[in-house]
């Protein structure tokens, strides 16, 4: 059990997030960042899905109402225990009473806290993640509160271990993200696609779980911005009438009548994800066979990372 | 018919141009068969008007061996038989604090509020496709008589279970959200319920339609509906 001392500006239980539900208008959810979430899992021997915590921009302070093991990833953000400096990307153990605090992001945005057992709230939809505007799973379809209670699930003992250096992820910075163009850039002039493919776009700090807004040269349509409504892929880059793109994420309206200019490939989610308001983003397009190798590429190296073993 | 890719997992069947019964009723018939077949490496699909969103596992299907299959289906669809469409019946309270636009729309239409709710009340609708916010139905079926276009100003905040028109459409509001229609009455049912074990009630395929209520029925129900001790009728 853990007890929530303060819960940071939104934290929420998330796994590995709904399937099957996007025809009844409800999101995955899940984690923005899902190499992250994975790790932090692993590091603390659990399934690569288990329920886990998700901050955003500034940690929770959390308190051990019983002996538990966890891992902290995902954004660059300081970790004390019982104020004394912890390492992230590392197994941690806690004994009861103790209190472990999680700072503001250094870097990135989206960090995760797993526990040993994982979060054992009571699944909805086959789902314990998450999803605020619906106000469905986690603790009440809400982010945590002061004073929740999280119960734990049973937890298989876990050596202490650490994310090697060369395999946790850099935030920050210009990123370039790899898109397929479609499925409407053919509702774009030549020029407003040579635009979106040219120019550097800034993220706009109204971002969330749902989408990220962002701000730059504008993009022009051929033949007005509305289509027929249809269904929302994630990553898609929406160009509502103002030219600007919204790319959106896991808490993304299933369905929308707004252009799609290109889809951000899975792989490269979590780098929208992670980029901070006013950080400068960049699209570059691969073809669907590249993509797919990208996400094979992307996969292997995942399934690669060996955890270090901690004398 | 289009296949347009939707980023590396997922693709877009479009199976026409247009918003029609017909195309639409094509689009629930490829999902149908999709689900019916068990196509290997599909995740989970979105119907929409005229097209389905297919998500899929690349590891599991190549993007062109899914088309391939996608276009065989989507040849069967015109001779597909479905399960038959569910009927839900929605009471509805028409007017005053529940349906604020209805006077409006009236004078709009040119017809009486009593007229208006009767035409509304009296058809029966398709639910197109789910969507924009958890459990909301998108449908049509009102007659030609009821075409209006979408309000000038959209409201901020729109309660939930409010019936409500625009163009040819008919929804119903399942969350509290911004909206563009003319709000005719309320309906005391729970189209989306995060607490219930099955929190959708509506499904793409269902025929509605509205049963005029008196606000003390409406009343009864909303507090049945809060006891969860009402479940609206399905055929």
């Amino acid at each position: 059990m853990i007890r929530v001392l303060e819960p940071g500006p939104q934290t929420t239980v998330q796994d590995v997030g709904r399937t099957g539900q996007m025809r009844y208008g409800i999101p995955p959810s899940g984690p923005v960042d899902r190499s992250s979430f994975v790790l932090a899992n692993r590091l603390v021997g659990n399934l690569d899905g288990a329920a886990a915590l998700e901050f955003t921009l500034m940690g929770p302070r959390l308190r051990a109402e019983t002996p538990c093991t966890l891992a902290v990833s995902g954004a660059d953000a300081p970790v004390t225990i019982n104020d004394a400096p912890a390492p992230t990307w590392t197994t941690l153990a806690l004994e009861a009473g103790d209190v472990m605090k999680i700072g503001a992001a250094r870097a990135g945005v989206r960090g995760y806290i797993a526990v040993a057992g994982g979060i054992d709230v009571a699944p909805v939809l086959g789902s314990r993640a998450t999803y605020l505007r619906g106000r469905m799973g986690g603790v009440h379809g809400r982010a945590l509160a002061r004073d929740d209670r999280l119960p734990l699930g049973h937890a298989r003992t876990a050596r202490p271990r650490t994310v090697p250096e060369a395999a946790r992820p850099r935030w920050g910075g210009e990123t370039v993200l790899r898109v397929v163009l479609g499925p409407q850039a053919d509702r774009f002039t030549n020029e407003g696609v040579v635009t979106f493919l040219d120019s550097a776009y800034e993220v706009l700090p109204q971002s969330d779980r749902m989408g990220a807004r962002l701000n730059g040269p504008r993009i022009a349509h051929a033949g007005g911005h509305d289509i027929i409504s249809d269904g929302i892929a994630l990553g898609a880059v929406q160009v509502p009438g103002d030219g600007q793109p919204i790319v959106l994420l896991v808490d993304r309206q299933s369905t929308g009548g707004y252009t799609k200019i290109a889809t951000v490939c899975s792989f490269d989610i979590a780098r929208v994800g992670q980029a901070k308001p006013g950080q400068r983003l960049r699209f570059t397009a691969v073809d669907v066979a590249a993509a797919h190798r990208l996400l094979r590429e992307s996969d292997a190296a995942l399934a690669a990372v060996e955890l270090q073993e901690i004398a | 018919m289009r296949f347009l890719p939707a980023g590396d997992l997922a693709v877009s069947i479009e199976l026409g141009e247009e918003i029609s019964v017909q195309v639409n009723t094509r689009v629930r018939a490829l999902e149908y068969l999709i689900e019916h077949k068990a196509l290997p490496g599909v995740v989970e699909t979105v119907p929409t008007y005229r097209s389905l969103l297919v998500y899929y596992d690349p590891s599991v299907v190549g993007y062109e061996a899914l088309c391939a299959q996608l276009a065989t289906l989507s040849e069967q669809t015109t001779t597909t038989a479905m399960p038959p469409a569910r009927e839900v019946e929605l009471p509805c309270c028409y007017g005053g604090e529940l349906g604020l636009d209805l006077e409006a729309a009236a004078r709009r239409l040119e017809l009486s509020m009593d007229e208006l709710v009767r035409l509304h009340a009296g058809a029966e609708y398709l639910v197109y496709f789910i969507g924009f916010t958890p459990g909301l139905p998108y449908m049509t079926g009102a007659p030609e008589r009821l075409t209006i276009p979408r309000l000038d100003t959209p409201r901020v905040k729109v309660p939930a279970g409010s019936v409500a028109i625009g163009g040819i459409q008919c929804c119903v509001y399942s969350v509290d959200s911004p909206g563009g229609f003319w709000l005719l009455g309320r309906t005391p049912v729970r189209l989306y319920d995060p607490e219930a074990a099955e929190p959708i009630l509506l499904k793409p395929g269902d025929r509605v339609r509205f049963r005029r209520i008196e606000r003390g029925e409406f009343d009864d129900i909303a507090s049945r509906v809060a006891a969860g001790r009402f479940s609206p009728v399905i055929r």
